[in-house]
């Protein structure tokens, strides 16, 4: 049984400690900074501004989006066991009465809070700019993007955690999560394009493999909420959208969650079978 | 109150506690004794369910690994390395745990924090803390919901001779008024201070179970006394004592004497008798 009162408690420690974090705020700055320059540049791009602002805005956001949010999630979740357990704090939280659950559950969602925090005060510091200039465009487009960004700091800090939980070092840890990244943002476009080149993957082939990366799915879930089709990504983009219809957005969501909970879900199994060391 | 069975903890191929079962009896104050890497600390990791384990543990009646929320509610733990979150002062450290522990809003915590001498420091961030006050704050969180049990790790291992004595004195208070102990160390003087037992472990391996004041005779250990005598007695002081089987040498200000456990006294007694005044002596 869980006890939401020990995971509130745990969770207000960890939004604590990441205000004091100087890597999550250098994110968070760096996050905000970034944004604000791209809708910058979308507005002015758009030869007058406010015309489609939030749209354009969007469009830019989404690669900027896929480089920081995993970066944050996937360091900051590695670290969040890892860490602990190599500073020996570990071992004294749960010789307190809190199952690893419990504290796994209250890490997450404290980490989770600060960098959605982060998340939407880059948003919300965007939105403003737009506003200012006049742009009030597609707004549902921009929350819309908002909302999906939050999933994937979830599908971030759950590989995080799932990392953390399998090493001892803080280090090794963050070292995991770079690998994980790099694979994830860099080799993913790649991969998918030689493995489709090598083994003559068909369209439906080729779309069920960029379901596989989280961050694809993202991509894919992204545009799909700016441009309500996938003509955009070519050929696989209209197999997925003549095969799943308006079942498509669900299925999108549902494997951005799946993505959340199965990492989550494996590192609880890994933590309680090694203990606290 | 404590019921360990066949208590077995493998790292690999290294068995680092080995069949081990004991009781602990409520009010009783039970020593793990032993090298280092004699398994102390495992089997005190074992006893909180830090690390999964064969065998059973049951602790007031509860098992500990079913029911490790309940357990750790009866108990307060003071680890070997004393690592707390450094950035929090000693009040967020207390106010956490606390709150960790379910401490009713507005608990009064001012008296435990003054018997342990904490309140001039309660705004110190804790990595500013010498190790005998973090020695002292680990008491303070071990005692806040006021557990039966205590379970200590080394518990003096970080302290100075002075600090250590303090710690002792008041861990000895705690145990008069009933708290249960379960505590590892290294340290013979520790253990004959605190221990109604100890079970000596040896390569994970329960050794010996028995009260302090039969450990040396269980252990067949022979003491080594230098006494310090004026020159002139040195030589009868030889002669009185080879009359009476003790293996002695001469040793510069004095003689050595080889001395069977519990029979320190018997030495003493008989240079007395045979009017041989002792300036001074010290035990090895």
């Amino acid at each position: 049984m869980i006890d939401l009162a020990t995971v509130f408690i745990l969770a207000q420690k960890e939004l604590r400690d990441a205000r004091r974090n100087r890597w999550f705020l250098l994110y968070a700055v760096a996050f905000a900074g970034l944004s604000l320059g791209l809708a910058a540049l979308a507005l002015s791009g758009a030869g007058n501004y406010g015309l489609a602002g939030f749209g354009r805005t969007s469009a830019s956001l989404i690669n900027l989006i896929l480089l920081i949010v995993p970066l944050m999630g996937l360091t900051l979740g590695a670290l969040s066991l890892a860490g602990e357990r190599e500073k020996g704090t570990l071992l004294y939280l749960l010789a307190q009465p809190i199952t690893q659950v419990e504290l796994l559950l209250g890490k997450f969602i404290g980490l989770a809070l600060a960098l959605m925090a982060a998340i939407a005060l880059g948003f919300g510091l965007t939105g403003l700019l737009i506003g200012v200039n006049g742009g009030g465009a597609q707004v549902t487009t921009y929350l819309g993007l908002l909302l999906l960004t939050c999933l994937l700091v979830l599908v971030s800090l759950s590989l995080g955690f799932l990392l953390s939980a399998l090493v001892q070092r803080g280090a090794t840890a963050v070292g995991l999560a770079l690998f994980l990244w790099l694979g994830l943002t860099i080799f993913g476009d790649l991969g998918l394009m030689g493995t489709a080149l090598i083994l003559r993957l068909d369209v439906g082939q080729l779309f069920a493999l960029a379901l596989i990366n989280p961050l694809q799915l993202f991509k894919i879930t992204a545009v799909f909420n700016i441009r309500q089709n996938l003509e955009l990504l070519g050929p696989a983009g209209i197999y997925a959208i003549r095969t799943y219809g308006s079942q498509l957005l669900p299925l999108l969501i549902g494997l951005l969650t799946l993505w959340v909970i199965l990492p989550f879900l494996a590192a609880i199994q890994l933590f309680k079978r090694k203990g606290v060391l | 109150m404590i019921e360990v069975t066949h208590l077995t903890r493998r790292f690999g191929n290294l068995t680092a506690v080995d069949d081990l079962s004991f009781t602990v009896q409520p009010g009783e104050a039970v020593a793990l004794w032993g090298a280092n890497g004699a398994g102390k600390t495992t089997a005190v990791r074992c006893l909180l369910n830090l690390i999964p384990f064969e065998g059973q543990i049951t602790i007031a009646g509860l098992d500990v690994r079913q029911q490790s929320k309940a357990v750790r509610k009866r108990i307060g733990f003071v680890p070997q390395e004393l690592n707390f979150h450094d950035d929090l002062t000693v009040s967020e450290t207390v106010t956490f745990y606390g709150r960790l522990r379910k401490l009713p809003h507005g608990t009064d915590l001012t008296p435990l924090l003054t018997r342990l001498e904490l309140l001039p420091h309660i705004n110190k961030p804790v990595r500013d803390l010498s190790g005998g006050l973090k020695q002292r704050l680990a008491l303070a969180l071990a005692l806040l919901a006021d557990p039966p049990i205590l379970i200590l790790d080394e518990p003096t291992a970080n302290l100075d001779i002075r600090a250590r004595e303090e710690f002792l004195l008041f861990l000895h208070t705690l145990k008069q008024e009933g708290k249960t102990f379960v505590f590892s160390s290294h340290r013979l003087e520790e253990i004959t201070a605190l221990a109604d037992r100890v079970l000596l472990l040896e390569a994970g391996k329960l050794v010996i179970d028995t009260p302090p004041h039969e450990l040396e005779r269980r252990l067949g250990w022979e003491t080594t006394l230098h006494l310090y005598l004026p020159e002139p007695t040195i030589e009868p002081a030889l002669q009185t004592l080879t009359r009476f089987g003790m293996p002695v040498s001469r040793n510069g200000r004095g003689v050595r004497v080889q001395v069977a456990p519990g029979k320190k006294g018997q030495v003493l007694r008989v240079l007395h008798e045979a009017g041989i005044a002792i300036e001074d002596f010290t035990v090895e």
